[in-house]
């Protein structure tokens, strides 16, 4: 009793060889099936390299392109002259020229030998199943496919389209229900010969020759009709990628195959020299082996379609340049602008930096230069301070910034003097915290000796930026969590608010701040901004100041503030 | 096509080359001491072939290039500005001999990086790239630089330049979208940071695409920034995934620069008016330390992988 191989081969002819010697040394007949395509030559000198092993056979060639019949025909023809050939065995495995056994093959014998009425198949119903390329399932049986999806694309889709518009349809054979899956099986003698003479062989034949990738369900379907046990998983190891073509293995993934609990591996690339050498020497003994630890090879592979199909948050690098909305998180994680604080407060950045544990920057955009933390010209990633090269890509220096310190939250201060356009992406970025303590510029004006022309010149220009900005955050597609109090509002109870804003931080444990910032002198004030009223300047976004204001009272009504967005 | 006619072949090998070989193409003057190790370098990688065209060298290269037995090489006293930067030389290689190869095209001091370079050759990448029926691969300019005065150590033949240049920024490139070609344009890294910190725009082009499957009626740009077809140029995907992408390390700055850019000065053959040697050399004559306190030293391709500089894409 043993087992027979059926190896579809059509290039790197050397390691095919080297394969089917593997087999046959081993005990188990093979018999090969050459593309058609391949030139006489090439086949001719194939065929002759193998003569001297008796129980190596080359089958009736057919023209194999990917998705057509020809890969069933000749998996066909393959198996009947298997089993006619040697009636003595129990399974026949299907397998490529660039499948590798990872196991001794004796292994695979007695474990067959185990199993005598199991046949490994994958096989779904389309329903269940999400492996599709190209949106394809049920559809692979229904519709008509003159036109080759490799060679002709165009009219491939175009002729898919006109079908599911005029409603044509293909009648599915009664007695079957399609399935479908891998194209690798491994079937027992009864199942396969079952499927090989059945009377209804030349319909069904008729049916599958017009079903689109015919060898991922022919023998999937026709199993579910002849077997008594089906086990749906293939006993050879293959990954695919996002576009459903199979991964390639190289030596640098001999630990990782050592691992896999599968018998054969596909594809191998033809040069992996290390991976061919390891496996195919006899001396491979069951002990040199890992235990098995096939999770770790789904995980690598899941992650490169990840990677590929979703990438890293916040990166923005020569592959990968998603357009607006497509970024799967504009920035690489939250970070935190405030608004005002480092106007009204005394050392409010490092009192920041105390309570959160964050990363604090003065103003990234400060007109003159990045103002980064510790008064740092350079930041990590050798990101400079420089104004032009800032904005000159105003979005690029935050995203860059974000990136290069992931995993430290990020608080900055911002400004009606600080560049302007960044304030759209900061809005729109769900990883954005915006505080604004509106009309607090007024304080460094009102603390400053400059003519008072002058500070009334300044302070029209900046209530009107910063106008501009609290509209530009109030818009309705904004996405960052935003917060925005009037200065009057603020000073009542300053708190309450900055306790929110901290523990929305969430870095260290919620806890009462302990600390909290100096807040500047504000006596006179009041008749500050009544002296700028004077001169015609109406200062509003910082609320309403009374000229000679009553002494506060610390229990006075908490007004709540206000949330624009969640 | 004209201009490749200024081109006077001195080794031509090309009947050697094989329909599979993965080739070179490469503009030198006076490069001849970085010649041995960007051989050595490119041979160990799987490269079969390597075609040079020589800008009036006056060191020997040339000799030294006739010699190998692997090199193709022509020679031209055309001028290097009015050829379009040597493009146009190499676009008329290129169209005659790399129809059909896989074609690498890089300066004397760029060193090509994929993911897996370490583990797996050339051809390997090429191989997957064919399966996946990819025809460009990028690979940004990286711009290394020593620790310290950029003269202090010298380079030697057949040394590897990046133990020396083995600091470069990581995180300091900003891309927009060039929408008439469809190619990014990322400039950024130490020239911006040092050179052009007021003149943010006139910083050098950084986005190269230097590895593709050749096809006759393809030509280069504007050196290999960006490509024709449009389509050669789209590689980066735009819906949030990684496409596999390697590096270009540019090793410009050794101690032989300070001469090269006192020679280019006087030549005056490279772009726009040479402004970048301009700045190059204002700098270098008071402060020539590229390095910072936030350099990052090269170890391999995974940590720039994981720098986010490069992509394995679906690569596994």
């Amino acid at each position: 009793m043993t087992i027979g191989i059926v190896m579809l081969v059509h290039t790197a002819f050397d390691r095919a060889e080297q394969v089917a010697r593997h087999w046959a040394r081993a005990g188990c007949p093979v018999v090969i099936h050459v593309d058609r395509q391949v030139p006489k030559v090439t086949f001719q000198r194939f065929v002759k390299a193998l003569s001297d092993l008796p129980d190596v056979l080359f089958s009736r060639r057919h023209r194999c392109e990917w998705g057509t019949w020809g890969l069933v025909a000749a998996s066909q023809d393959a198996a009947e002259l298997m089993l006619d050939r040697y009636p003595r065995l129990h399974h026949v495995y299907l397998s490529s020229g660039a499948c590798l056994p990872l196991r001794p093959v004796a292994e695979l014998i007695d474990y067959l030998a185990d199993r005598p009425q199991t046949d490994f198949i994958e096989s779904a119903t389309t329903a269940d199943v999400p492996w599709t390329v190209g949106g394809l399932d049920h559809e692979r049986f229904t519709l008509f496919f003159p036109f080759s999806w490799r060679s002709n694309r165009y009219l491939f889709d175009r002729f898919v389209d006109v079908q599911q518009r005029i409603g044509l349809r293909r009648k599915v054979p009664r007695a079957i229900t399609p399935h479908m899956g891998s194209q690798w099986w491994c079937l027992t003698r009864q199942t396969l010969g079952a499927i090989l003479s059945d009377p209804e062989r030349r319909r069904f034949d008729r049916y599958f020759r017009r079903v689109w990738i015919p060898d991922e369900s022919y023998f999937q379907t026709l199993a579910r009709l002849h077997s008594s046990n089906i086990e749906s998983r293939s006993l050879t190891l293959s990954k695919f990628d996002f576009q459903g073509k199979p991964h390639i293995f190289y030596d640098d993934h001999l630990q990782l195959l050592r691992r896999s609990d599968c018998f054969v591996a596909r594809k191998i690339w033809p040069h992996a020299d290390r991976l061919y050498r390891t496996f195919l020497s006899d001396s491979q003994s069951a002990d040199a082996r890992q235990a098995p630890n096939p999770g770790k090879i789904d995980r690598i592979f899941a992650k490169a379609v990840d990677r590929r199909t979703r990438g890293r948050s916040g990166l923005y690098m020569q592959s990968r340049f998603p357009k607006l909305g497509w970024e799967n998180g504009a920035t690489s994680g939250p970070y935190s602008v405030f608004q005002g604080f480092s106007d009204l407060f005394k050392d409010f950045e490092p009192w920041l930096a105390r309570a959160t544990g964050a990363q604090v920057h003065g103003h990234l955009y400060a007109p003159a230069r990045a103002q980064f933390a510790h008064g740092q010209t350079v930041i990590n990633g050798a990101l400079p301070d420089t104004a032009a090269l800032r904005d000159a890509n105003p979005k690029a220096f935050l995203t860059n910034l974000l990136w290069n310190t992931r995993g430290e939250r990020q608080c900055f201060q911002h400004g009606p003097h600080d560049t302007p356009g960044i304030i759209w992406h900061i809005s729109r970025d769900p990883n954005a915290q915006i505080s604004v303590i509106s009309g607090a510029w007024a304080v460094p004006l009102f603390k400053s000796d400059a003519s008072f022309a002058d500070l009334r010149t300044e302070a029209a220009l900046l209530q009107k930026a910063e106008s501009a900005m609290l509209d530009e955050i109030r818009s309705p597609d904004v996405k960052a969590r935003v917060r925005v109090w009037t200065m009057a509002e603020f000073i009542e109870a300053p708190m309450e608010p900055l306790q929110l804003v901290i523990d929305e931080i969430g870095h260290r444990a919620p806890r009462r701040l302990a600390e909290a910032p100096v807040m500047q002198d504000l006596t006179g004030f009041g008749q500050f901004l009544q002296n700028l009223k004077n001169h015609g300047m109406h200062p509003y976004l910082m609320g309403d100041f009374p000229v000679d204001p009553a002494p506060r009272n610390a229990q006075a009504a908490r007004r709540k503030p206000y949330l624009v967005k969640n | 096509m004209r201009k490749s006619r200024q081109l006077k072949p001195v080794a031509n090998r090309t009947d050697r080359i094989r329909p599979s070989d993965l080739l070179v193409f490469c503009t030198a003057r006076n490069e001849g001491i970085r010649l041995p190790y960007f051989l050595k370098y490119y041979r160990d990688m799987g490269v079969n072939h390597f075609f040079f065209v020589d800008n009036d060298s006056t060191d020997g290269s040339l000799d030294y290039l006739s010699r190998q037995e692997d090199v193709s090489v022509w020679a031209t006293h055309g001028s290097y500005k009015r050829s379009r930067f040597g493009m146009d030389w190499i676009n008329g290689l290129l169209r005659k001999y790399a129809h059909g190869h896989w074609a690498l095209t890089v300066d004397p001091d760029e060193f090509f990086l994929y993911p897996f370079c370490d583990t797996r050759p050339l051809r390997a990448l090429t191989d997957w790239l064919d399966a996946s029926t990819i025809k460009s691969f990028s690979a940004m300019l990286l711009d290394m630089y020593p620790k310290g005065r950029i003269d202090a150590q010298p380079y030697v033949a057949g040394q590897n330049p990046l133990d020396i240049a083995s600091w470069f920024d990581a995180g300091n490139y900003a891309i927009s979208r060039n929408n008439r070609f469809g190619n990014l344009w990322i400039q950024g890294g130490p020239r911006a940071r040092a050179f052009f910190a007021d003149t943010p725009e006139r910083a050098p082009a950084l986005n190269k695409i230097p590895l593709v499957k050749w096809h006759r009626r393809y030509a280069y740009v504007s050196s290999t920034h960006m490509l024709l077809p449009r389509g050669l140029n789209l590689v980066y995907d735009e819906w949030g995934g990684e496409k596999a992408s390697g590096l270009l390390l540019h090793t410009k700055f050794l101690d032989t620069f300070g001469q090269k850019a006192a020679e280019e000065l006087k030549r005056r053959q490279h772009y726009a008016g040479s402004t970048e040697y301009l700045a190059y050399h204002a700098r270098i004559q008071h402060d020539p330390d590229l390095w910072c306190k936030w350099s990052e030293k090269y170890i391999n391709w995974r940590q720039l992988e994981i720098l986010g500089l490069m992509s394995k894409g679906n690569w596994a």
